[in-house]
């Protein structure tokens, strides 16, 4: 349609630990490596949506244009959890979807330090961690996993299963955190953090970035990018509705099943159309909700969908070929950005050794606690 | 400032979260509030209701102070100074609302923890004071049968 909107150019900078570098220019690298993928330069670029959590009131937009060249666009700095960068992404799809730009950059990039994130209190009185439950994001999403538990006698294994899927899909990725096979009794074996969930069960802190050129249809056609463009079928963003739950325990089942429902409906399309996903497995026992959170698989079947293997690269509906945030790594503001960039890479036939053979249709899912949670649709144009 | 104006406010012993109350006279107690248009009651105090929306009849209500285990997580790994393990527990409150909490009492292991066993929700001292000096009350789970 006329008024479709086109991924032209993306790339994403290898994740890893880089303390000695800052956020700008880590957004920089990204953004330039984004810009040469289309060949375009920052001149041709009409606004700019740059996503960061740690430094959210820090202008880092503004400051990555001082990196690559101070055109004096409109910069949008966006701050939404976990859904971060595709906030970010999606801010420049509305733009161009409404007709104010015809081509935009949307850069996403985080810097974080090892460890624990999350953890109840701090403030007024006393601290709350450990003393009211806790609160950090391995123990919330421990239970967000022991409640499929509850429901459907998911096991431990099931999944843990999850995570040594991941770290084997990201022995394709070299621009994953990690290359390496984690077999099944190393994962359960490894430290326990918060039950079910062990160490190499959480996703890994790292410094990264990405970025994307987004277009419209009658821009890219003039530039002569339609070749390797990727259409967005559906862009959906929500909030959590209201649970009764959600306060004592964060609810992300709600709020990504209305944002899948959101974005299915505008594509026109079914979780059977899709090809591959990129899900926010922030944890393994996150992957496994969401796998019914996305309709594929039914109530109830998702411990029987990662037995199945039918997730796996070469399997039904593989998901997180990339090594998924487990493996690949987690840098917050960056990865909503990060997904699009391996779907969009797999749409385009250039995935190498972890391609999806034939991949039409893709999906992108990040969901951060607050909450907020982004589905894109991605198609082959 | 006047010395008068510098005067330290004495000690004195409060909630670990706002709704924890401790009346003058009376036992503690956890405060929630009840929706009296759609039902929905939570836990904290509302002026608002966060299910339908309603601005009026929103009333605050003692909660109850038995419940059910809905779900936890053992937490093995915590921060500096947060003894481990312990049993991070989520709890239906009897007669509505949802707690998190530490569930004591109960081995620390996967097969010793059953959903919907029954707990009493108990108010009790605890020994961190903040910098202020000031003293708390918490809450905690205990299984009531034993
Ligand atoms: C699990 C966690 C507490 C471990 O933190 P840590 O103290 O930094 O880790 P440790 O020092 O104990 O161990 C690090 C080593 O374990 C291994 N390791 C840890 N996570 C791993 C993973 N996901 N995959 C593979 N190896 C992993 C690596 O060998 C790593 O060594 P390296 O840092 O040199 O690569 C931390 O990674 C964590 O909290 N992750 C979740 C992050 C999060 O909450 N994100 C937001 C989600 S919404
Ligand atoms: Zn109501």
């Amino acid at each position: 349609m006329a008024n479709d909107v086109y991924v032209v150019g993306t790339d994403m900078i290898k994740f890893g630990r880089f303390p000695e570098r800052t956020v700008p220019e880590l957004g920089a690298q990204a953004a330039l490596m984004a810009l040469d993928d289309c060949g375009l330069t920052i001149q041709d670029m009409q606004a700019v949506y740059s996503g960061n959590l740690y430094e959210a009131s820090g202008g880092v937009g503004q400051r990555i244009l001082r990196e690559i060249g101070q055109t004096g666009v409109p910069v949008v700095n966006v701050a939404n959890a976990c859904a971060t960068g595709a906030t970010a992404f999606r801010e420049g799809w509305m733009a161009i979807k409404a007709g104010v730009y015809d081509i935009v950059l949307c850069v996403g990039t985080e810097q974080m330090g090892a460890g624990l994130l999350g953890g109840g209190g701090g403030g007024k009185g006393i601290p709350t961690e450990g003393l009211l439950g806790s609160g950090t994001m391995p123990s919330v999403f421990a239970h967000v996993g022991l409640e499929h538990t509850r429901k459907y006698g998911t096991t431990f294994e099931q999944f843990a299963k999850v995570s040594v899927k991941n770290h084997h899909h990201s022995t394709l990725n070299p621009k994953a955190m990690y290359q390496k096979e984690t077999p099944l009794e190393e994962v359960m074996g490894a430290e326990m953090i918060s039950y079910p969930n062990t160490k190499l069960m959480c996703s890994v802190n790292v410094d990264g970035s990405a970025a994307a050129v987004l277009c419209s249809e009658k821009k890219a056609k003039e530039l002569g990018l339609m070749g390797r463009a990727v259409r967005v079928r559906s862009s959906a963003l929500t909030s959590d509705p209201y649970t009764s739950r959600n306060i004592a325990m964060m609810d992300f089942n709600a709020v990504t099943r209305l944002a899948a429902k959101t974005a299915y409906e505008m594509a026109g399309l079914g979780p059977d159309d899709v090809d591959l996903i990129e899900l926010h497995d922030c944890f393994a026992t996150a992957e496994i909700v969401h796998y019914e959170n996305l309709g594929i698989a039914k109530e109830g079947e998702a411990g029987s969908l990662i037995d199945s293997g039918a997730t796996a690269l070469g399997g039904r509906i593989p998901v997180n070929v990339s090594g998924g945030l487990l493996s690949k790594g987690h840098p917050l503001g960056a990865t909503g950005i990060a997904n699009i960039y391996e779907v969009t890479t797999h749409l385009r036939g250039e995935a190498g050794n972890r391609q999806v053979e034939g991949a039409k249709i893709g999906l992108t899912h990040v969901v951060g606690a607050g909450s907020a949670c982004a589905v894109h649709i991605l198609e082959k144009a | 400032m006047s010395a008068a104006g510098a005067v330290k406010p004495e000690p004195t012993t409060k909630g670990v979260v706002p709704f924890l109350k401790i009346p003058k006279d009376g036992q503690p107690y956890l405060a929630g509030s009840k929706c009296t248009k759609c039902g929905e009651v939570v836990v904290g105090s509302r002026n608002t209701c966060g299910k339908c929306g309603a601005r009026e009849g929103v009333e605050a209500v003692k909660l109850g102070t038995t419940g059910k285990l809905y779900n936890f997580t053992i937490v093995h790994r915590n921060f500096p100074g947060v003894p481990v393990p312990f049993i991070s527990a989520i709890v239906d409150i009897d007669g509505g609302g949802t707690l998190k909490g530490n569930l004591l009492g109960v081995d620390p292991k996967p097969e010793a923890i059953k959903f919907d066993m029954p707990v009493n929700i108990v108010i009790k001292p605890v020994p961190q004071k903040d910098k202020e000096g000031n003293s708390y009350l918490s809450y905690f789970f205990e299984p009531q049968s034993s």
